[in-house]
């Protein structure tokens, strides 16, 4: 109990005094997990419209194939992405290993599955009340797509706003294919990993409810830039 | 406006849910004069047929031939749903919709949506969500969004079930003003007022079949079939 108030006060006085460490550490995670979040979103946004408008042979296989990928393990993530990104790798050439983009593709990996499952069922479920108006006006797959796309953004928000939950509190992969490299590759997370193992609790706790308050922060500036939960909008 | 989808020739038209028949096998000869009026009992399968004609529904066999070639016929009609669709949208966006699609610059959409919101007696909701409003202005929101595209012909389905006189009036006033414009229309309803006042030409529909066809006044003066003198009596038919 005494480290937890420990923690929250030196969380306190490190934010109030801008703790320069601290604010590069959360700039950090922010850049690289905004980063991650945005390429998902390029990557996951589409998808979820297509399985949501297009029937295919292995539609359903690949929409359960999804589902089963939100549960991703980070560490097998980072495993995977380490011996691609390592020198002996075949992408070892581009030397991203121990980079802050290698943390970017790690994050963007597992984040993926997630926001096209989220998505999927929100753009499905608009699909299903779209369906008959959209046939009847011929409008093309793209057309049908995007329509979806934008009518439920704020729906896909949410999606989003789940990638952003899991790619900042991420540390298994990070851990792997960052390394932890102070000024280079240091994360929140995989900084209150480090402190943890030197038995410094206070500081690692007040890492954490940066974190805490760093993520709560985002999710409603994002909510309020979106105009979510007011009358008559979604 | 495309005016020359018509005329319309059905031959042997089936579609199948299921393995089961809901509508057909129709046989059919449309001229595109006036309004047609699809007539039946409920499940007679007026729906059905109206969303086999557009081509929502499956063909399962038979032969749907436009004057213009069926891709062209799609592109000329808009259909307006029972319970019509609303995109989760503003009312303006809406009507926009079908022009944006096409290419049409937003201002100019803009213009339009303006005008057919002032028929439609919308102007004062067009930053409302469409989503928001109420059955009658749903309707009305959803025939001007069908009409904004200047379709030659549009398809409805049931255009005033649930709404009261005052509203019921008032999509009629656009559907006839359109109709003497030159849009037509292939409406399915089983209020007989709305029959008689819109139609020029009935198709009277049991048990997935076209059972009687012909001009309106004929077949309101005197039906063939007993069914169809049964029905316009008010009696059940099945």
């Amino acid at each position: 109990m005494v480290d937890l108030w420990q923690g929250l006060s030196q969380a306190f006085w490190l934010v109030i005094t801008a703790d320069e460490t601290l604010v590069e550490i959360a700039l950090r995670s922010l850049r690289i997990t905004l980063s991650a979040l945005v390429l998902a979103c390029l990557i996951a946004l589409p998808l979820a419209a297509f399985l949501a408008v297009r029937r295919f042979r292995y539609r359903r296989f690949v929409i359960a194939v999804l589902n089963a990928l939100m549960g991703l393990p980070p560490v097998v993530v980072g495993l995977v992405v380490y011996i691609l990104l390592s020198r002996s790798g075949p992408l070892g050439a581009l030397g991203l290993l121990f980079t802050p983009t290698a943390m970017i593709i790690a994050q963007m990996i597992i984040i993926v599955p997630l926001i096209a499952s989220i998505a999927h069922q929100s753009l499905r479920d608009l699909w299903h009340d779209y369906h008959d108006l959209l046939i009847s006006m011929n409008v093309t797959q793209t057309q049908k797509m995007m329509t979806l796309l934008w009518d439920a953004r704020r729906a896909l928000l949410t999606a989003a706003l789940a990638g952003f939950g899991r790619g900042i509190g991420e540390v298994g992969a990070i851990m792997i294919v960052g390394g932890n490299i102070d000024n280079v590759t240091r994360v929140l997370t995989t900084a209150i990993a480090l402190e943890t193992g030197k038995g410094q609790f206070s500081l690692a706790l007040a890492l954490g409810f940066v974190l805490i308050a760093l993520a709560l922060a985002v999710n409603l500036a994002i909510h309020g830039l979106s105009r979510t939960e007011r009358e008559g909008r979604w | 406006m495309v005016s020359a989808v018509f005329p319309l020739k059905v031959s042997g038209a089936l579609t199948r849910h299921k393995g089961k028949v809901l509508v057909g096998p129709v046989d059919l000869e449309l001229d595109g004069a006036g309004t047609c009026v699809v007539l039946g009992p409920n499940g007679s399968g007026k729906t059905t047929l109206l969303r086999m004609l557009h081509g929502i529904a499956r063909l399962h066999g038979g032969t749907i031939n436009w004057a213009c070639g069926t891709e062209a016929a799609r592109n000329a009609q808009a259909f307006v749903f029972q319970q019509p669709v609303m995109l989760r949208r503003s009312v303006l966006d809406n009507l926009i919709y079908p022009l944006r699609l096409r290419g049409v610059p937003r201002h100019e959409a803009r213009q339009k949506a303006g005008e057919w919101a002032a028929r439609a007696g919308l102007t004062g909701m067009l930053e409302r969500e469409a989503t928001v409003l109420s059955g009658g202005e749903r309707q009305k929101l959803a025939l001007a969004r069908a009409l904004m595209g200047d379709p030659a012909l549009v398809f409805l389905d049931e255009p005033s079930a649930s709404l009261d006189g005052r509203a019921t009036r008032e999509i009629e006033e656009i559907l006839t003003t359109s109709s003497a414009a030159g849009t037509r229309f292939i409406l399915a309803t089983h209020d007989m007022g709305q029959a008689r006042r819109l139609a020029s030409r009935v198709i009277f529909l049991l048990a997935g079949k076209v059972h009687e066809s012909g001009p309106a006044e004929a077949f309101f003066a005197g039906p063939i079939t007993p069914e169809a003198r049964a029905f316009l009596k008010g009696d059940i038919v099945e």
